[in-house]
């Protein structure tokens, strides 16, 4: 039985912890409008430009020269994996759910005894997958530097795909993030980005039968616009991804002042009861005291 | 019948300009500066470093970019960029700066043909825009 000194420092450390959850969960509600603005805005980039290339694969009909970002090395065995988490915690599943969806990948390629290379972006990853497969990992790249979410850094991740993409070490890359739906809901997403898989949610059905004229040629362009494309998908994983992260750490923020409020509750009965017990056992030894007199 | 088509200017981070009320637009495309019209026939094509001219019914607006794609179809015309400002609002500093940085860069020794060509053609827009 705790003593009711013990009990009231309970309650004073609970409550002020429900203090630091509260002003969380508001500091993420704010940030959350914000990232989820951006969010949208950036939509309509990423949809065009995967329109863009939708229609440009149509019309290639040499498959065999296409440009390889396009249709892949022709091989499956080097398998480069980009997990995309968060540089910070206390944001509920969003960390450890992403990373679940890449572990899975992960064990299904080295089932197959593929080989496979981890590139992580942000800490929070790096530091949930250093543990079990360090020895994958090639790069750790954080953007903690940086305040908001810009193409620059997506480009900079772009680049290095690329240029590891020309020298021929990897066949396979995909993208482990997550997306924004709605504040309670953000889902895991495994996107393979080469070669280019097409990513259904952005196709856009509006009879794609025009003849296009290109200037300059189909290839050309492709080659050129492919490793935009990249960039493009990365850029829209890291903002879907923050959107994600502030709804995810509001959720459990708000979760986490709740249970304080019903933690401070119980004990203050608990308290309570104690010092009501304390006094009547008080009461009870003067009465009987006086008694037996 | 209206000879009016739309345009779409979209940044990775946001929708740049929309507009339907435009008659003719010049973009700097890789191999010339193509004029478009309405009812232009559907077309692919991306930038090199210039001006894009948007004609509407009410202004002319001009705007710097660095690279990007277009496609025309349907009316539409889509331009897909991650660098481009309306040339009312250059920042002195910032097309100095561009210039030397290009600069700085065509002077290395290990560049090819068709990026010597793109920097110096750069540096000739920009210096067009700081004189102005």
């Amino acid at each position: 039985m705790p003593s009711l000194d013990d009990l009231r420092k309970r309650i004073t450390s609970v409550k002020s912890t429900q203090k630091i959850t509260k002003a969380m969960k508001m500091v993420a509600a704010a940030k959350l409008r914000k990232a989820q603005e951006n969010a949208e805005k950036g939509r309509p980039y990423s949809k065009k430009m995967n329109n863009v290339i939708l229609n440009l694969s149509k019309s290639i009909t040499d498959k065999e020269n296409a440009p390889k970002l396009l249709v892949g090395t022709g091989e499956e065995k080097v398998h480069l994996c980009i997990v995309l988490t968060a540089d910070r915690g206390l944001c509920g599943g969003f960390n450890t759910n992403i990373i679940k969806k890449a572990k899975s990948y992960f064990e299904k390629i080295i089932s197959k005894n593929k080989t496979l290379k981890i590139i992580t972006v942000g800490s929070k990853g790096y530091d949930q997958l250093k543990r079990q497969y360090k020895s994958y990992i090639i790069e750790n790249i954080s953007f903690k530097e940086s305040k908001n979410i810009n193409y620059f850094d997506a480009d900079k991740v772009g680049k290095i795909i690329i240029e590891k993409f020309e020298k021929n070490e990897f066949d396979v890359c995909a993208i482990f993030y997550n997306k924004f739906k709605n504040v309670i809901t953000q889902i895991p997403q495994e996107q393979q980005i080469v070669p280019l898989n097409e990513d259904k949610d952005d196709k856009d059905d509006s009879g794609n039968d025009n003849d296009y004229e290109f200037e300059p040629d189909e290839d050309e362009i492709l080659s050129n616009l492919l490793p935009k494309n990249i960039s493009t998908q990365i850029f829209k994983a890291m903002l879907e991804n923050s959107a994600s992260e502030q709804g995810s750490r509001m959720t459990a923020m708000d979760n986490a002042t709740r249970n304080a409020g019903e933690l401070v509750d119980r004990l203050t009965i608990e308290y309570n009861r104690s010092r009501q017990a304390a006094i009547t056992k008080e009461l009870i030894e003067i009465i009987s005291g006086a008694e037996s007199l | 019948m209206s000879n009016l088509f739309n345009i779409d200017i979209v940044n990775p981070d946001q929708s740049f300009l929309s507009k339907d009320n435009v008659f003719e637009v010049v973009i700097p495309a890789v191999e010339g500066e193509i004029g478009i019209l309405k009812d232009h026939i559907p077309i692919i094509s991306f930038l090199k470093p210039g001006i894009i001219k948007v004609f509407s019914e009410t202004e002319e607006q001009n705007f710097y970019v660095e690279d990007g794609i277009v496609e025309f179809k349907d009316n539409t015309l889509s331009v897909l960029t991650s660098s481009i400002f309306d040339l009312k609002d250059a920042d002195k500093n910032f097309v100095s700066e561009s210039i030397s940085s290009a600069e700085a860069e065509l002077s290395k020794d290990n560049i090819d043909d068709q990026k010597r060509f793109l920097l110096n053609h750069k540096v000739e827009v920009l210096k067009s825009i700081s004189i102005n």
